[in-house]
Protein backbone atom coordinates (compact mmCIF):
# COMPACT_ATOMS: atom_id res chain seq x y z
CA UNK A 1 0.00 0.00 0.00
CA UNK A 2 2.68 2.27 0.48
CA UNK A 3 4.36 3.46 -2.60
CA UNK A 4 7.85 3.49 -3.67
CA UNK A 5 8.51 7.20 -3.18
CA UNK A 6 7.09 6.95 0.06
CA UNK A 7 9.80 4.32 1.22
CA UNK A 8 12.60 6.23 0.02
CA UNK A 9 11.43 9.37 2.00
CA UNK A 10 11.60 7.55 5.41
CA UNK A 11 14.33 5.36 4.85
CA UNK A 12 17.06 7.80 2.97
CA UNK A 13 17.04 10.61 5.59
CA UNK A 14 17.57 8.81 8.57
CA UNK A 15 20.05 5.65 6.72
CA UNK A 16 22.14 8.98 5.37
CA UNK A 17 22.23 10.55 9.13
CA UNK A 18 23.11 6.91 10.37
CA UNK A 19 25.30 6.36 8.20
CA UNK A 20 27.73 9.46 8.54
CA UNK A 21 26.75 9.95 12.35
CA UNK A 22 27.22 6.64 13.79
CA UNK A 23 28.61 3.95 10.76
CA UNK A 24 31.62 6.69 9.58
CA UNK A 25 32.98 7.50 13.15
CA UNK A 26 33.18 3.84 14.43
CA UNK A 27 34.64 3.00 11.15
CA UNK A 28 37.25 6.04 11.33
CA UNK A 29 37.64 4.53 15.70
CA UNK A 30 38.57 0.97 13.69
CA UNK A 31 40.90 3.22 11.28
CA UNK A 32 42.88 4.94 13.94
CA UNK A 33 43.46 1.63 16.27
CA UNK A 34 45.46 0.85 13.05
CA UNK A 35 47.26 4.41 13.07
CA UNK A 36 50.86 5.52 14.97
CA UNK A 37 51.72 8.59 16.85
CA UNK A 38 54.63 10.07 15.02
CA UNK A 39 57.63 11.68 17.73
CA UNK A 40 56.24 15.15 16.86
CA UNK A 41 52.80 14.31 18.14
CA UNK A 42 50.76 13.58 14.94
CA UNK A 43 48.54 10.78 13.78
CA UNK A 44 50.50 8.83 11.03
CA UNK A 45 48.86 6.55 8.52
CA UNK A 46 51.17 4.03 8.87
CA UNK A 47 49.05 0.90 8.97
CA UNK A 48 50.23 -1.68 11.52
CA UNK A 49 49.06 -3.75 14.14
CA UNK A 50 51.58 -2.31 16.92
CA UNK A 51 48.40 -0.53 19.11
CA UNK A 52 47.08 -4.13 19.40
CA UNK A 53 50.58 -5.88 20.08
CA UNK A 54 51.04 -2.62 22.94
CA UNK A 55 47.61 -3.89 24.05
CA UNK A 56 48.41 -7.32 24.30
CA UNK A 57 52.20 -7.31 25.52
CA UNK A 58 52.04 -4.42 28.09
CA UNK A 59 50.20 -6.14 31.68
CA UNK A 60 48.74 -2.60 32.59
CA UNK A 61 46.24 -3.12 29.77
CA UNK A 62 45.14 -6.23 29.69
CA UNK A 63 45.29 -6.44 33.69
CA UNK A 64 42.80 -3.07 33.57
CA UNK A 65 40.55 -4.60 31.54
CA UNK A 66 40.14 -8.12 33.20
CA UNK A 67 39.94 -5.70 36.47
CA UNK A 68 37.20 -3.65 34.96
CA UNK A 69 35.52 -7.26 34.21
CA UNK A 70 35.38 -8.40 37.91
CA UNK A 71 34.03 -4.91 38.85
CA UNK A 72 31.03 -5.41 35.82
CA UNK A 73 30.91 -9.26 37.08
CA UNK A 74 30.19 -8.04 40.73
CA UNK A 75 27.82 -5.06 39.82
CA UNK A 76 25.80 -7.44 37.76
CA UNK A 77 25.50 -10.02 39.89
CA UNK A 78 24.45 -7.50 42.67
CA UNK A 79 22.14 -6.16 40.27
CA UNK A 80 20.83 -9.31 39.76
CA UNK A 81 20.23 -10.65 43.35
CA UNK A 82 18.91 -7.03 44.48
CA UNK A 83 16.69 -6.83 40.82
CA UNK A 84 15.12 -10.14 40.92
CA UNK A 85 13.24 -10.99 44.10
CA UNK A 86 12.19 -7.36 43.81
CA UNK A 87 10.58 -8.16 40.66
CA UNK A 88 9.17 -10.99 41.65
CA UNK A 89 7.71 -9.82 44.90
CA UNK A 90 6.61 -6.84 42.62
CA UNK A 91 5.16 -9.21 39.99
CA UNK A 92 3.44 -12.04 42.28
CA UNK A 93 2.58 -10.37 45.55
CA UNK A 94 2.42 -6.90 45.56
CA UNK A 95 -1.15 -6.92 44.89
CA UNK A 96 -3.31 -3.16 43.87
CA UNK A 97 0.47 -1.35 45.16
CA UNK A 98 2.09 -2.91 42.07
CA UNK A 99 1.87 0.20 39.72
CA UNK A 100 2.61 2.22 42.26
CA UNK A 101 5.52 0.41 43.87
CA UNK A 102 6.87 0.21 39.91
CA UNK A 103 6.94 3.12 39.37
CA UNK A 104 9.04 4.04 42.64
CA UNK A 105 11.73 1.85 41.18
CA UNK A 106 12.01 4.08 37.97
CA UNK A 107 12.04 7.32 39.83
CA UNK A 108 15.55 6.68 40.69
CA UNK A 109 16.45 6.65 37.23
CA UNK A 110 15.40 9.81 36.85
CA UNK A 111 18.35 11.26 39.12
CA UNK A 112 20.85 12.34 37.38
CA UNK A 113 23.81 9.30 37.38
CA UNK A 114 26.38 12.11 38.02
CA UNK A 115 24.59 12.92 40.93
CA UNK A 116 23.97 9.87 42.60
CA UNK A 117 27.69 8.73 42.07
CA UNK A 118 28.18 12.04 43.62
CA UNK A 119 25.73 11.25 46.82
CA UNK A 120 27.53 8.14 47.28
CA UNK A 121 30.50 10.22 47.60
CA UNK A 122 29.55 12.16 50.40
CA UNK A 123 28.00 8.94 52.02
CA UNK A 124 31.63 7.04 51.89
CA UNK A 125 33.54 9.62 52.23
CA UNK A 126 35.73 9.86 55.52
CA UNK A 127 33.67 12.93 57.09
CA UNK A 128 30.91 11.39 55.36
CA UNK A 129 27.32 10.71 56.20
CA UNK A 130 28.27 6.87 57.39
CA UNK A 131 31.01 8.11 59.07
CA UNK A 132 29.98 10.70 60.71
CA UNK A 133 26.84 8.45 62.15
CA UNK A 134 28.65 5.89 63.27
CA UNK A 135 30.87 7.80 65.09
CA UNK A 136 27.76 9.59 66.11
CA UNK A 137 26.63 6.15 67.75
CA UNK A 138 29.91 5.10 69.36
CA UNK A 139 30.07 2.05 67.02
CA UNK A 140 33.72 3.13 65.52
CA UNK A 141 36.16 5.48 67.22
CA UNK A 142 38.10 6.51 64.10
CA UNK A 143 36.30 7.07 60.22
CA UNK A 144 36.15 3.99 58.75
CA UNK A 145 38.83 5.12 55.61
CA UNK A 146 38.60 2.19 53.19
CA UNK A 147 35.07 2.85 52.34
CA UNK A 148 35.63 5.62 49.54
CA UNK A 149 38.33 5.42 46.68
CA UNK A 150 38.34 1.69 46.51
CA UNK A 151 36.64 -0.89 43.89
CA UNK A 152 34.09 -1.32 46.42
CA UNK A 153 33.07 2.18 46.32
CA UNK A 154 32.77 1.92 42.75
CA UNK A 155 30.59 -1.53 42.49
CA UNK A 156 28.31 0.25 45.54
CA UNK A 157 27.42 2.77 42.99
CA UNK A 158 27.08 1.31 40.07
CA UNK A 159 24.92 -1.45 41.31
CA UNK A 160 22.89 1.04 43.19
CA UNK A 161 22.27 2.42 38.74
CA UNK A 162 22.29 -0.57 37.64
CA UNK A 163 19.60 -1.89 39.30
CA UNK A 164 16.74 -0.60 37.96
CA UNK A 165 18.44 -1.46 35.14
CA UNK A 166 18.45 -5.15 36.11
CA UNK A 167 14.93 -5.03 37.21
CA UNK A 168 13.25 -3.86 34.25
CA UNK A 169 13.36 -6.69 32.00
CA UNK A 170 12.92 -9.24 34.62
CA UNK A 171 9.74 -7.75 35.48
CA UNK A 172 8.35 -7.18 32.08
CA UNK A 173 9.24 -11.19 31.33
CA UNK A 174 7.92 -12.10 34.85
CA UNK A 175 4.30 -10.16 33.88
CA UNK A 176 4.06 -12.44 30.27
CA UNK A 177 4.57 -15.53 32.11
CA UNK A 178 0.83 -16.27 31.51
CA UNK A 179 -1.02 -16.99 35.26
CA UNK A 180 -2.68 -19.92 34.44
CA UNK A 181 0.79 -21.40 33.92
CA UNK A 182 1.28 -21.31 37.37
CA UNK A 183 -2.18 -22.01 38.75
CA UNK A 184 -1.66 -25.05 36.65
CA UNK A 185 1.60 -25.83 38.69
CA UNK A 186 -0.13 -25.51 41.38
CA UNK A 187 -3.02 -27.23 40.84
CA UNK A 188 -1.42 -30.54 40.01
CA UNK A 189 0.45 -30.44 43.56
CA UNK A 190 3.51 -28.55 43.10
CA UNK A 191 4.76 -26.76 46.00
CA UNK A 192 5.38 -23.04 45.98
CA UNK A 193 9.37 -23.49 45.59
CA UNK A 194 8.96 -26.42 43.07
CA UNK A 195 6.11 -23.69 41.16
CA UNK A 196 9.50 -21.07 40.92
CA UNK A 197 12.00 -23.48 40.25
CA UNK A 198 10.27 -25.61 37.52
CA UNK A 199 8.12 -22.76 35.73
CA UNK A 200 8.14 -19.41 36.58
CA UNK A 201 12.11 -18.93 36.72
CA UNK A 202 12.64 -20.74 33.57
CA UNK A 203 10.42 -18.43 32.07
CA UNK A 204 12.12 -15.41 33.03
CA UNK A 205 15.58 -16.11 32.12
CA UNK A 206 15.51 -14.08 29.07
CA UNK A 207 14.63 -11.25 31.08
CA UNK A 208 17.25 -12.69 33.39
CA UNK A 209 19.86 -12.65 30.53
CA UNK A 210 18.66 -8.81 29.54
CA UNK A 211 18.93 -7.37 32.63
CA UNK A 212 22.46 -8.92 33.23
CA UNK A 213 23.78 -8.00 30.36
CA UNK A 214 22.75 -4.24 30.86
CA UNK A 215 24.06 -4.48 33.54
CA UNK A 216 27.57 -5.97 32.92
CA UNK A 217 28.09 -3.80 29.32
CA UNK A 218 27.22 -0.68 31.08
CA UNK A 219 29.16 -1.09 34.22
CA UNK A 220 32.19 -2.31 31.82
CA UNK A 221 32.40 0.86 30.48
CA UNK A 222 32.24 3.29 32.84
CA UNK A 223 34.31 6.04 33.70
CA UNK A 224 32.64 8.72 35.61
CA UNK A 225 32.33 6.48 39.28
CA UNK A 226 35.82 5.40 38.94
CA UNK A 227 37.11 8.53 38.49
CA UNK A 228 35.00 9.95 41.45
CA UNK A 229 34.92 7.30 43.68
CA UNK A 230 37.50 4.48 42.76
CA UNK A 231 40.87 5.88 43.75
CA UNK A 232 44.05 4.39 41.98
CA UNK A 233 42.88 0.37 42.92
CA UNK A 234 39.65 1.45 41.43
CA UNK A 235 40.65 2.43 37.99
CA UNK A 236 38.94 1.17 34.86
CA UNK A 237 39.94 0.29 31.30
CA UNK A 238 37.88 3.28 30.32
CA UNK A 239 39.90 5.61 32.81
CA UNK A 240 42.91 4.89 30.54
CA UNK A 241 41.13 5.43 27.01
CA UNK A 242 40.17 8.96 28.45
CA UNK A 243 43.64 9.74 29.38
CA UNK A 244 45.08 8.54 26.14
CA UNK A 245 42.63 10.66 24.17
CA UNK A 246 43.97 13.39 26.65
CA UNK A 247 46.86 14.25 28.47
CA UNK A 248 48.84 10.96 27.25
CA UNK A 249 48.05 11.91 23.42
CA UNK A 250 48.06 8.44 22.05
CA UNK A 251 44.62 8.19 20.11
CA UNK A 252 45.36 5.44 18.22
CA UNK A 253 46.08 2.95 21.34
CA UNK A 254 43.27 4.38 22.86
CA UNK A 255 41.16 3.43 20.02
CA UNK A 256 42.61 0.36 19.65
CA UNK A 257 41.42 -0.65 23.30
CA UNK A 258 38.28 1.14 22.67
CA UNK A 259 37.76 -1.27 19.71
CA UNK A 260 38.66 -4.18 22.10
CA UNK A 261 35.73 -3.26 24.52
CA UNK A 262 33.40 -2.74 21.55
CA UNK A 263 33.97 -6.23 20.29
CA UNK A 264 34.06 -7.45 23.80
CA UNK A 265 30.48 -5.75 24.34
CA UNK A 266 28.45 -6.58 20.96
CA UNK A 267 30.13 -10.47 21.25
CA UNK A 268 28.29 -10.57 24.46
CA UNK A 269 25.16 -9.30 23.11
CA UNK A 270 25.46 -11.43 20.59
CA UNK A 271 25.98 -14.19 22.66
CA UNK A 272 23.07 -12.83 24.99
CA UNK A 273 20.78 -12.28 22.12
CA UNK A 274 21.00 -16.01 21.56
CA UNK A 275 20.63 -17.54 24.90
CA UNK A 276 17.47 -15.53 24.94
CA UNK A 277 15.62 -17.02 21.89
CA UNK A 278 16.54 -20.65 23.16
CA UNK A 279 15.32 -19.70 26.13
CA UNK A 280 11.95 -18.01 25.01
CA UNK A 281 8.71 -20.06 24.72
CA UNK A 282 6.73 -18.09 22.46
CA UNK B 1 -5.29 -17.01 41.49
CA UNK B 2 -7.19 -14.06 43.68
CA UNK B 3 -7.45 -17.15 46.07
CA UNK B 4 -3.68 -18.34 45.11
CA UNK B 5 -2.42 -14.79 45.96
CA UNK B 6 -4.05 -14.16 48.99
CA UNK B 7 -2.83 -17.72 50.46
CA UNK B 8 0.90 -16.80 49.41
CA UNK B 9 0.53 -13.71 50.86
CA UNK B 10 0.65 -14.47 54.54
CA UNK B 11 3.33 -17.51 54.12
CA UNK B 12 6.75 -16.73 55.14
CA UNK B 13 8.21 -16.69 51.44
CA UNK B 14 5.83 -13.37 50.98
CA UNK B 15 7.22 -11.96 54.10
CA UNK B 16 10.92 -12.67 53.42
CA UNK B 17 9.97 -11.13 49.70
CA UNK B 18 8.58 -8.09 51.50
CA UNK B 19 11.62 -7.42 53.92
CA UNK B 20 14.03 -7.94 50.46
CA UNK B 21 12.05 -5.15 48.79
CA UNK B 22 11.86 -2.80 51.83
CA UNK B 23 15.76 -3.49 51.71
CA UNK B 24 16.48 -2.75 48.20
CA UNK B 25 14.19 0.66 48.24
CA UNK B 26 16.44 1.91 51.41
CA UNK B 27 19.21 1.30 49.06
CA UNK B 28 17.96 2.83 46.03
CA UNK B 29 16.48 6.29 48.41
CA UNK B 30 19.24 6.24 50.65
CA UNK B 31 21.75 8.82 48.19
CA UNK B 32 18.78 10.22 46.73
CA UNK B 33 17.37 10.81 51.04
CA UNK B 34 20.85 12.13 52.05
CA UNK B 35 21.01 14.19 48.59
CA UNK B 36 18.05 16.35 49.81
CA UNK B 37 18.35 16.17 53.13
CA UNK B 38 22.30 17.66 53.21
CA UNK B 39 20.90 20.72 50.42
CA UNK B 40 19.52 21.70 53.83
CA UNK B 41 22.37 21.69 56.11
CA UNK B 42 24.35 24.89 57.13
CA UNK B 43 27.31 22.88 58.19
CA UNK B 44 28.14 21.67 54.42
CA UNK B 45 27.53 18.12 53.16
CA UNK B 46 28.72 15.13 55.47
CA UNK B 47 28.60 15.20 59.08
CA UNK B 48 25.67 13.70 61.02
CA UNK B 49 23.35 14.62 62.46
CA UNK B 50 22.28 17.36 59.88
CA UNK B 51 21.78 20.63 61.93
CA UNK B 52 21.44 24.34 60.98
CA UNK B 53 19.13 23.66 58.69
CA UNK B 54 19.37 26.53 56.23
CA UNK B 55 18.33 28.15 52.60
CA UNK B 56 21.49 29.55 52.22
CA UNK B 57 22.38 27.44 49.68
CA UNK B 58 19.32 27.49 47.48
CA UNK B 59 20.16 31.46 47.78
CA UNK B 60 23.79 31.24 46.57
CA UNK B 61 22.68 28.53 43.81
CA UNK B 62 20.43 31.66 42.35
CA UNK B 63 23.26 34.12 42.45
CA UNK B 64 25.40 31.77 40.39
CA UNK B 65 25.55 32.46 37.09
CA UNK B 66 27.88 30.12 35.50
CA UNK B 67 25.57 27.23 36.93
CA UNK B 68 22.21 29.09 35.13
CA UNK B 69 24.25 29.76 31.65
CA UNK B 70 25.06 26.09 31.88
CA UNK B 71 21.37 24.92 32.41
CA UNK B 72 20.52 27.44 29.41
CA UNK B 73 23.30 25.60 27.71
CA UNK B 74 21.40 21.86 28.42
CA UNK B 75 18.22 23.54 27.88
CA UNK B 76 19.13 24.75 24.22
CA UNK B 77 21.02 21.30 23.25
CA UNK B 78 18.07 19.13 24.90
CA UNK B 79 15.34 20.69 22.64
CA UNK B 80 17.73 20.38 20.08
CA UNK B 81 18.54 16.82 20.29
CA UNK B 82 15.16 16.79 20.50
CA UNK B 83 14.68 18.20 17.62
CA UNK B 84 17.34 16.11 15.45
CA UNK B 85 16.14 12.77 16.85
CA UNK B 86 12.60 13.20 16.17
CA UNK B 87 13.07 13.66 12.77
CA UNK B 88 15.15 11.03 12.17
CA UNK B 89 13.70 8.45 14.47
CA UNK B 90 10.42 8.59 13.06
CA UNK B 91 11.39 8.12 9.42
CA UNK B 92 13.82 5.18 10.60
CA UNK B 93 10.57 3.88 12.07
CA UNK B 94 8.21 3.51 9.45
CA UNK B 95 10.91 2.69 7.43
CA UNK B 96 11.64 -0.43 10.15
CA UNK B 97 7.98 -1.16 10.19
CA UNK B 98 6.95 -0.64 6.05
CA UNK B 99 10.06 -0.75 3.90
CA UNK B 100 12.21 -3.13 2.95
CA UNK B 101 15.60 -2.41 1.98
CA UNK B 102 19.33 -4.17 1.94
CA UNK B 103 21.55 -3.71 4.84
CA UNK B 104 18.31 -3.15 6.85
CA UNK B 105 18.85 -5.55 9.95
CA UNK B 106 22.20 -3.57 10.15
CA UNK B 107 20.57 -0.57 10.22
CA UNK B 108 18.42 -1.66 13.03
CA UNK B 109 21.22 -2.93 15.11
CA UNK B 110 23.54 0.66 14.39
CA UNK B 111 20.75 2.70 15.43
CA UNK B 112 20.41 1.08 18.84
CA UNK B 113 23.65 0.50 19.77
CA UNK B 114 24.40 3.83 21.02
CA UNK B 115 21.68 2.91 23.31
CA UNK B 116 23.53 0.07 24.74
CA UNK B 117 27.06 0.97 24.24
CA UNK B 118 29.26 2.50 27.07
CA UNK B 119 28.98 6.11 26.24
CA UNK B 120 32.54 6.50 26.15
CA UNK B 121 32.84 4.43 22.59
CA UNK B 122 29.88 6.82 20.50
CA UNK B 123 31.56 9.69 22.20
CA UNK B 124 35.28 8.56 21.28
CA UNK B 125 33.80 7.73 17.61
CA UNK B 126 32.03 11.18 17.00
CA UNK B 127 35.29 12.83 18.47
CA UNK B 128 36.84 11.27 15.58
CA UNK B 129 34.94 12.00 13.21
CA UNK B 130 34.66 16.09 14.03
CA UNK B 131 38.19 15.97 14.22
CA UNK B 132 38.25 15.00 10.65
CA UNK B 133 35.54 17.09 9.69
CA UNK B 134 37.85 20.07 11.39
CA UNK B 135 34.82 20.93 13.24
CA UNK B 136 35.62 23.04 16.17
CA UNK B 137 33.98 21.12 19.49
CA UNK B 138 31.24 23.34 21.07
CA UNK B 139 27.28 23.03 22.10
CA UNK B 140 26.71 22.00 18.55
CA UNK B 141 28.82 19.06 18.38
CA UNK B 142 26.89 17.88 21.72
CA UNK B 143 24.32 18.65 19.92
CA UNK B 144 25.24 16.77 16.96
CA UNK B 145 26.23 13.64 19.74
CA UNK B 146 22.92 13.78 21.78
CA UNK B 147 20.78 13.84 18.45
CA UNK B 148 22.22 10.83 16.72
CA UNK B 149 22.46 8.79 20.07
CA UNK B 150 19.23 9.47 20.80
CA UNK B 151 17.66 8.59 17.76
CA UNK B 152 16.95 4.82 19.49
CA UNK B 153 14.83 6.14 21.56
CA UNK B 154 12.70 7.73 19.11
CA UNK B 155 12.61 4.35 17.05
CA UNK B 156 11.71 2.31 19.40
CA UNK B 157 9.12 4.13 21.13
CA UNK B 158 7.26 4.90 17.96
CA UNK B 159 8.32 1.03 16.05
CA UNK B 160 6.51 0.03 19.55
CA UNK B 161 3.88 2.71 18.16
CA UNK B 162 3.30 1.39 14.81
CA UNK B 163 2.61 -2.31 16.06
CA UNK B 164 -0.57 -1.42 17.69
CA UNK B 165 -1.81 1.33 14.67
CA UNK B 166 -4.57 -0.23 12.14
CA UNK B 167 -3.31 0.64 8.80
CA UNK B 168 -6.55 0.23 7.79
CA UNK B 169 -6.96 4.37 8.67
CA UNK B 170 -3.43 5.38 6.30
CA UNK B 171 -5.37 3.18 3.69
CA UNK B 172 -8.51 4.57 3.80
CA UNK B 173 -7.61 8.19 3.59
CA UNK B 174 -5.26 7.12 0.73
CA UNK B 175 -8.19 5.81 -1.54
CA UNK B 176 -10.29 8.85 -0.88
CA UNK B 177 -7.63 10.80 -2.54
CA UNK B 178 -5.27 12.36 0.36
CA UNK B 179 -1.67 12.57 -0.80
CA UNK B 180 1.51 10.68 1.40
CA UNK B 181 2.04 14.00 2.85
CA UNK B 182 -1.55 14.75 4.25
CA UNK B 183 -2.15 11.36 5.27
CA UNK B 184 1.06 11.55 7.11
CA UNK B 185 0.20 14.22 9.22
CA UNK B 186 -3.29 13.84 9.96
CA UNK B 187 -3.79 9.89 10.11
CA UNK B 188 -0.21 8.86 10.97
CA UNK B 189 0.98 11.45 13.42
CA UNK B 190 -2.32 11.89 15.85
CA UNK B 191 -2.32 8.02 15.89
CA UNK B 192 0.93 8.08 17.11
CA UNK B 193 1.08 11.05 18.88
CA UNK B 194 1.71 9.35 22.26
CA UNK B 195 4.52 7.53 21.22
CA UNK B 196 6.12 10.95 19.79
CA UNK B 197 5.40 12.87 22.92
CA UNK B 198 6.51 10.04 25.12
CA UNK B 199 9.92 9.96 23.01
CA UNK B 200 10.03 13.48 23.08
CA UNK B 201 10.01 13.45 26.54
CA UNK B 202 12.60 10.86 27.05
CA UNK B 203 15.18 12.09 24.84
CA UNK B 204 14.49 15.67 26.90
CA UNK B 205 15.41 14.13 30.16
CA UNK B 206 18.15 11.52 28.89
CA UNK B 207 20.11 14.86 26.95
CA UNK B 208 20.05 16.93 29.99
CA UNK B 209 21.51 14.13 31.93
CA UNK B 210 23.93 13.20 29.27
CA UNK B 211 27.61 13.54 30.27
CA UNK B 212 29.80 9.84 29.06
CA UNK B 213 29.15 11.31 25.18
CA UNK B 214 29.35 15.06 26.26
CA UNK B 215 32.41 14.40 27.76
CA UNK B 216 34.25 14.49 24.97
CA UNK B 217 32.18 16.18 22.76
CA UNK B 218 32.39 19.83 25.21
CA UNK B 219 33.88 22.81 23.84
CA UNK B 220 34.04 26.41 25.54
CA UNK B 221 30.62 26.24 27.49
CA UNK B 222 29.29 23.75 29.36
CA UNK B 223 26.21 21.45 29.83
CA UNK B 224 24.84 21.32 33.44
CA UNK B 225 26.27 17.75 34.41
CA UNK B 226 29.89 19.35 33.13
CA UNK B 227 29.43 22.14 35.16
CA UNK B 228 28.58 20.17 38.11
CA UNK B 229 31.45 17.41 36.94
CA UNK B 230 34.07 20.35 37.02
CA UNK B 231 33.27 21.64 40.53
CA UNK B 232 33.06 18.41 42.11
CA UNK B 233 36.88 17.94 40.96
CA UNK B 234 37.72 20.15 42.84
CA UNK B 235 35.40 19.86 45.92
CA UNK B 236 32.46 19.14 47.10
CA UNK B 237 29.77 21.65 48.14
CA UNK B 238 26.31 21.76 49.21
CA UNK B 239 25.37 24.13 46.15
CA UNK B 240 25.51 20.65 44.16
CA UNK B 241 22.78 19.43 46.38
CA UNK B 242 20.30 21.77 45.99
CA UNK B 243 20.79 22.10 42.64
CA UNK B 244 20.44 18.09 42.16
CA UNK B 245 17.26 18.82 44.45
CA UNK B 246 15.47 20.95 42.28
CA UNK B 247 16.49 19.02 38.72
CA UNK B 248 14.66 16.01 40.77
CA UNK B 249 11.94 17.76 41.30
CA UNK B 250 11.24 18.93 37.98
CA UNK B 251 11.83 15.36 37.03
CA UNK B 252 9.24 13.96 39.26
CA UNK B 253 6.90 16.45 37.98
CA UNK B 254 7.29 15.44 34.07
CA UNK B 255 6.97 11.90 34.97
CA UNK B 256 3.97 11.77 36.80
CA UNK B 257 2.73 14.07 33.79
CA UNK B 258 3.73 11.42 31.11
CA UNK B 259 2.86 9.07 33.63
CA UNK B 260 -0.83 10.16 33.61
CA UNK B 261 -0.80 10.47 30.05
CA UNK B 262 0.31 7.07 29.58
CA UNK B 263 -2.48 5.88 31.97
CA UNK B 264 -4.99 7.82 29.75
CA UNK B 265 -3.83 6.01 26.63
CA UNK B 266 -4.35 2.73 28.54
CA UNK B 267 -0.71 2.23 28.62
CA UNK B 268 2.08 2.24 25.98
CA UNK B 269 4.86 0.21 25.87
CA UNK B 270 6.39 0.13 29.01
CA UNK B 271 9.95 0.93 29.78
CA UNK B 272 10.82 -2.93 30.61
CA UNK B 273 9.32 -4.62 27.82
CA UNK B 274 11.40 -1.72 25.34
CA UNK B 275 14.50 -2.68 26.94
CA UNK B 276 14.09 -6.58 26.92
CA UNK B 277 13.03 -5.82 23.30
CA UNK B 278 16.10 -3.56 22.54
CA UNK B 279 18.33 -6.45 23.43
CA UNK B 280 16.68 -9.30 21.86
CA UNK B 281 16.86 -6.77 18.48
CA UNK B 282 20.50 -5.79 18.89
Amino acid sequence: MFSRAYKTAVTVPPLAWVAVFLLVPYLLMFCYSFWAVSPAQTIVHAWNFANYEELLQKPVYWQTLLRSMWIAARVMLFSLLLGYPLAYFLSFYAGKRKDLLYQMVIIPLWVSYLVRAYAWKTILGADGVLNTSLQYAHLISHPLDFLLYSPFAVVLTLTHIYTPFAFLPIYAALEHIPRNLVEASHDLGATPAQTFWKVIFPLSIPGVLAGATFAFVLSLGDFLAPLLLGGPSGIMISNIVVSLFGAAYNWPLGAAISLAMLVLVVSLLYFSERLEKKWSFS
Amino acid sequence: MELLVSAAANSPRSRWLLAHAAVVFGFLYLPIAVLILYSFNGQGVGGFPPRNLTLDWYRMLFADGAIWDSVFNSLQVAFAAMAISLMFGVPAALALDRAQFPGKALFRRLVLLPLILPGIITGLSLLMLFNLASLKLSLLTITLGHGTALISVATTEVFAGLQKLDRAQEEASLDLGANYWQTFWRVTVPNLKLSIIGAALLIFTLSMDEIAVSFFLIGRNNTLPLEIWGRLRRGITPEINAVSTIIFVFSLVTIVFWYRLRVRSEGGADLGAELLETSEEA
